[in-house]
């Protein structure tokens, strides 16, 4: 039993016509980063208004925040995948779910993928906010309502500021998270690292290269990343202020 | 908005849903879980042990392991599990393991790292000063972390380990990527056989809404209790 290795595989060129596999995995690379860098203004965006709005005093409004929360927490990302292509479409009226679904690829398959990731990571950033808001000594909203600042001037000069700086690293592992759930995409066709390493192990049988090159790619990412936020974790850092990293935490 | 649905189409298919897909989703969790947990456990150990080696090899794995997309992970034991148990049983040619099997091993492996997480946050959780006088009393190792520690520490974790048990119950749908038919494919294999896309994947979201929101506001529930007793 033996597997005929064949690591110069990557030199040779992709049926497609796009070039070498190496170029074809790193074009791969691309859209996996294109589409984890859109989704993340959406979920930062989304992320921070419904967190925050889960804090204010408003019963209801906080209300509507969690059932957000609770309503894309608890469906599975690849569900959603599907909702967001294929069920989505259908129930808008006519003539825009027909626009739609005429987007020419890649793009009817990327939109609908960062919509997804979009707000299925919201969800995790509003917890991270929501969280980051009630680790703050409550006398800070309070001394901004008393020299006569209103309740969103509070949020936006004092809170807010203090927050996304004490939630920094939770908000790093949530931007590799995004990266890693951008590969269930290639669900709904969009050819980013993963689905191009499957694609390449289909054209040249070479399996285990394939997919040792992926994940070498993802493990190089992830070390940028995590290097490149250490040093902005390390100046942004507010004195005093422990992130609960440390707390255990479910999570995938 | 609900006009032209065949919601006929969810009731013929109930039988197939629950006693074939569900079916499947639940048992690989089950499996999943309590294999996770055991192997996670292990690894929690290795990774707190004073062997440096054992210590960088159980982390090694448990990074790997999270830095990499889930999907890719199917991937790579669905082509090498059939390698391994070939070489294993020293058999000429790779050994057809299965999909279910083959599933089963992979979330086993791939949920392992996170319980391993949580454990090693749950055996830290226990002062050190229990597990020095297990071995004042002459326990060894083993019985110290059987007896003592890790009784303890899973109480503790309960609440954790479920949560991560509900999110490992999502995840499972991910194996539609091997074309299996668990709850997910099977709603899947219905709606393309029908042309019935809408209804079928709506009607899958909620069940799995129902079933996740349930298991997470009984963990809930259950994380109060717990911390009450304590």
């Amino acid at each position: 039993m033996n597997y005929n290795w064949n690591w110069r595989i990557f030199f040779d060129a992709e049926p497609g016509g796009s070039g070498i596999y190496l170029q074809y995995l790193f074009a791969g690379l691309a859209w996996t980063l294109a589409a984890a860098l859109c989704a993340w203004v959406i979920a930062l965006a989304v992320g921070a208004v419904v967190g925050t709005l889960r804090t204010t005093p408003l019963k209801w409004v906080a209300r509507l925040g969690d059932a957000y929360v609770e309503l894309f927490r608890n469906v599975p990302l690849l569900v959603q995948m599907f909702l967001w292509y294929f069920v989505l479409p259908e129930l808008l009226p006519a003539t825009l779910g027909d626009a739609i679904k005429q987007m020419p690829p890649p793009w009817g398959s990327f939109v609908p993928a960062v919509l997804c990731l979009g707000i299925y990571t919201s969800v995790r950033i509003a917890e991270q906010v929501r969280a980051g808001i009630q680790s703050l000594p409550r006398g800070q909203g309070w001394a901004g309502l008393a020299l006569g600042l209103t309740l969103p001037q509070t949020y936006r000069h004092v809170i807010l500021p203090m927050t996304f700086r004490i939630i920094l690293p939770p908000l790093t592992s949530e931007f590799m998270n995004i990266i890693k759930n951008s590969s269930v995409a290639l669900t709904i066709g969009l050819m980013e690292l993963t689905a191009r390493a499957r694609a390449m192990q289909e054209f040249s049988f070479q399996v285990f290269e394939a997919f040792t090159a992926a994940t070498i790619i993802y493990l190089f990412t992830n070390l940028i990343i995590v290097l490149s936020m250490r040093a902005v974790e390390k100046k942004v850092r507010v004195p005093g202020f422990i992130a609960a990293a440390s707390a255990p935490q479910a999570g995938h | 908005m609900f006009t032209g649905f065949d919601f006929d189409v969810i009731e013929r298919s109930l039988p197939y849903l629950f006693k074939e897909g569900m079916a499947f989703t639940v048992t690989l969790t089950a499996m999943a879980m309590a294999g996770g947990v055991i192997f996670g456990t292990l690894l929690a150990m290795m990774r707190l042990s004073s062997h440096t080696a054992l210590a960088l090899a159980a982390g090694g794995y448990v990074n790997l392991m999270r830095s990499v997309p889930l999907v890719l992970v199917i991937f790579w034991f669905y082509f090498l599990v059939p390698w391994i148990g070939g070489w294993l049983i020293g058999a000429k040619q790779p050994i057809g393991v299965g999909a279910f099997w083959s599933s089963v091993i992979t979330f086993t492996m791939f949920e392992a790292a996170y319980y391993c997480e949580i454990m090693r946050a749950g055996i830290q959780s226990i002062p050190s000063g229990q597990a020095s006088a297990g071995y004042a009393l002459g326990l060894d190792y083993w019985q110290t972390m059987a007896r003592i520690v890790l009784p303890q520490a899973f109480r503790n974790m309960i609440p954790v380990l479920l949560t991560q048990t509900v999110i490992l119950f999502q995840d499972t749908s991910l194996v539609y990527v091997l074309s299996i038919s668990d709850f997910l494919g099977a709603a899947s294999k219905v709606a393309n056989r029908d042309g019935r896309l809408v209804e079928m994947y709506l009607f899958a979201a909620l069940v799995y809404f129902i079933v996740s929101f349930a298991a997470s506001a009984y963990v809930r529930r259950l994380q109060t209790r717990l911390a009450v007793i304590r």
